[in-house]
């Protein structure tokens, strides 16, 4: 029983790499999206789209709220399988 | 500016202190074991690790160092709480489930699992210790900050106060006690910045004509300050400054505002800044502080203390991106966050820890914005010191607020400060003396010879915080955060990710990594303008924040040396 359930975890950690890798690789989108427009584009940032605030902020806001989402969501992908310690 | 001591301020200040003087002298007998001492017998519960998490990491770079960079400057102060959070994704996503499982005590034993190679621990080690003295310095400059509008005592006692219980903390009981208080700490930060941005939103703007003369501050050779060129007392000082000079559809004040009202309000309001200009000559050093109406939407936009955002040079641009960078790969490199994950029994909590961490530290953040901007607009700021803001907004609410807001923030100093002394004590007595050195030590002379580095620490931390006194404390921790994010991510990530690397590999990536970006700082403009007070024309590289260069340069070198060398016959396991 010992090996089985140590297979199930070794199965387990590499669900929560992959996962993991998954949502780090969104959210670098996200982030040199974030960068990109600031070096090159800043004109976008100038506009206001969410009740007079601006852009910068909005992007920035949202960074800071898609990080708390990602780690939320890897979470609930990462729940040890019932009966486990 | 002089500032008065209030009898209720040194009160609460000093019931702060000795609460948590005495809350490690309690925890005290927890920590006689090295597990207890080093990794708190990895028995703390995962919520009171990620709120510890968010006491370790939101430094006096966070809380002061953020608030008045977005007070003096606007947005850009608000890419630092951006980039600081942007870590902890790579540290929740990538490295913190392995690095639980293959750690012990410190940084060190993760990278070292497969190799057990001395010279990984000798590089890891030295690398602890340059990045955590690195980081230690900017919360020293800012405890002394503090304490001179508080105790009214010189910034050199501030540094002193903290350095002795910060090692009073970790002496008594190490890792135990330095969760507790940072746990305590965490949630007094987030707690009272929330309060302070409720009273921000309720108070609203109100305009306030204020005298535009310029200042000028001199300091004399002989340590005189004059003030316009009459000597500087409490009846004649500089003014305070940051007013806004007028609101949208001509209002004289706005009342309460809503959290996105009181940003689009800004935007389209007008806001008196000043800049300080110096000249040095035979009758001392002279700063000139000026008025400059800005408009509310070209200070909420990049390029307010990133000068090279707007100056359409590619050097200035690539700057910023590599600082950005740096904050974004850095945090998982700290390794006073990283000996975080051992103090929880399993990969499980480490996970969920990170989560409480992220969820905290992503609030105060958010919240960030909105003490700066207060502070910017609220007629109370130092046009000395930026990192005076976050406390003198709170001045300018009522003394009681401003007492608090003062201890939490010098709580925020110890949490950190202790942290980084534990990380910087368990690579001296783990890693180098018993690992490297390999001098037999028992448990009770492990733990002893932790806290002799932990008073060394200390002193070399004191001493430091009184030399780079005039800084920016976020300016600095982008230093650590650079150094971290070059000498020891590549091989954490390669480690974990490319089977083919070798301990070679791994030593020769620190050191580059550490050797490079150490190199590349004293090197830069920043450092040759700030340091030394030479031309900023004279410096050696092309951008002053090198991660952009020296992070990928780790990657390159752990690669070419791990393919150059035989792999290891352990590493194969």
């Amino acid at each position: 029983m010992v090996p089985q359930r140590d297979n199930e975890r070794s199965d387990h950690s590499r669900h929560c790499a992959r996962v993991g890798l998954l949502l780090f690789g969104i959210y670098v989108l996200l982030y040199a999206g974030f960068i990109a427009i600031v070096v090159f584009q800043p004109n976008l940032l100038v506009l206001r789209p969410l009740g007079g605030v601006n852009a910068a902020i909005v992007y920035g806001m949202g960074l800071i709220a898609a990080a708390l989402l990602l780690s939320l969501v890897y979470m609930v992908l990462c729940r040890e399988p019932a009966g486990r310690d | 500016m002089l500032y008065q001591t209030n009898p209720t301020a040194i009160a609460i200040f000093a019931s702060f202190v000795l609460g948590v003087i005495a809350l490690s002298f309690y925890l005290g007998r927890k920590g006689q074991s090295a597990k207890g001492y080093f990794a708190a017998h990895g028995q703390i519960h995962w919520f009171v690790n990620g709120i510890a998490f968010a006491g370790d990491y939101l430094s006096a770079a966070s809380f002061l160092g953020i608030c008045g960079m977005i007070a003096f400057n606007g947005f850009d102060g608000f890419l630092y709480s951006i980039g600081f959070l942007a870590g902890w994704v790579v540290a929740l996503f990538v490295i913190a489930e392995p690095i639980k499982s293959l750690g012990k005590f410190t940084f060190a034993d993760a990278l070292d699992s497969r190799f057990h190679s001395p010279a990984i621990k000798l590089s890891v080690a030295i690398s602890t210790l340059v990045v955590s003295i690195f980081y230690l310095i900017p919360q020293m400059v800012g405890a002394g900050d503090l304490i001179t509008p508080l105790l009214g005592l010189p910034h050199s006692w501030g540094v002193i106060m903290v350095g002795v219980v910060v090692t009073l903390i970790v002496v008594t009981a190490g890792m135990v006690s330095t969760t507790w208080v940072q746990f305590i700490k965490g949630s007094l930060l987030v707690f009272f910045c929330c309060i302070l941005t409720v009273l921000i939103l309720n108070r609203g703007f109100t305009v306030n004509i204020v005298s535009l003369e310029p200042q000028v501050h001199t300091r004399r050779p002989d340590g005189t300050v004059l003030i316009d060129g009459i000597v500087q007392s409490k009846d004649h000082d500089l003014r305070p400054v940051g007013t806004i000079s007028s609101l949208p559809g001509g209002k004289k004040s706005t009342g309460p505002l809503r959290p996105l009202e009181f940003l689009g309000v800004l935007e389209d309001s007008t806001v008196i800044t000043w800049t300080a200009k110096k000249r040095i000559d035979e009758n001392g050093t002279h700063t000139t502080y000026s008025p400059v109406e800005r408009k509310g939407s070209e200070l909420l936009q990049p390029g307010g203390a990133f000068k090279g955002l707007t100056t359409g040079r590619l050097v200035d641009k690539l700057d910023f991106v590599s600082l950005m960078l740096a904050l974004f790969c850095g945090t998982a490199s700290l390794p006073h966050i990283l000996i975080r994950y051992y103090t929880v029994k399993d990969q499980a909590s480490a996970r969920k820890s990170t989560v409480v961490g992220i969820a905290a530290i992503g609030f105060f953040y958010v919240l960030t914005l909105y003490l700066g901007l207060g502070a910017m607009t609220s007629g109370s700021l130092d046009p000395t010191s930026s990192n005076m803001a976050a406390p003198l907004l709170a001045k300018s609410f009522n003394e009681t607020l401003f007492a608090i807001i003062s201890a939490i923030a010098f709580t925020t100093v110890l949490g950190t400060v202790s942290g980084l002394i534990m990380a910087g004590s368990g690579a001296v007595a783990h890693d180098l003396l018993e690992s490297f050195f390999q001098i037999p030590m028992n448990d009770h002379q492990k733990v002893l010879a932790g806290k002799a580095s932990a008073v060394v620490l200390g002193v070399v931390a004191m001493a430091l915080g009184i030399l780079f006194r005039n800084f920016n404390v976020s300016f600095l921790v982008g230093w650590a955060f650079n150094i971290a994010a070059s000498a020891n991510l590549p091989a954490l990530v390669m480690l974990l990710f490319w089977k083919r690397t070798t301990k070679q590999g791994i030593s020769a990536a620190v050191i580059v990594g550490m050797v490079s970006s150490l190199g590349w700082i004293l090197l830069s403009a920043d450092t040759f303008e700030k340091v030394y007070g030479w031309s900023r024309d004279a410096s050696l590289v092309p951008f002053s924040q090198p991660g952009l260069v020296t992070i990928p340069l780790g990657f390159l070198v752990l690669v070419a040396v791990s393919l150059a060398t035989p792999r290891h016959v352990e590493s194969q396991k």
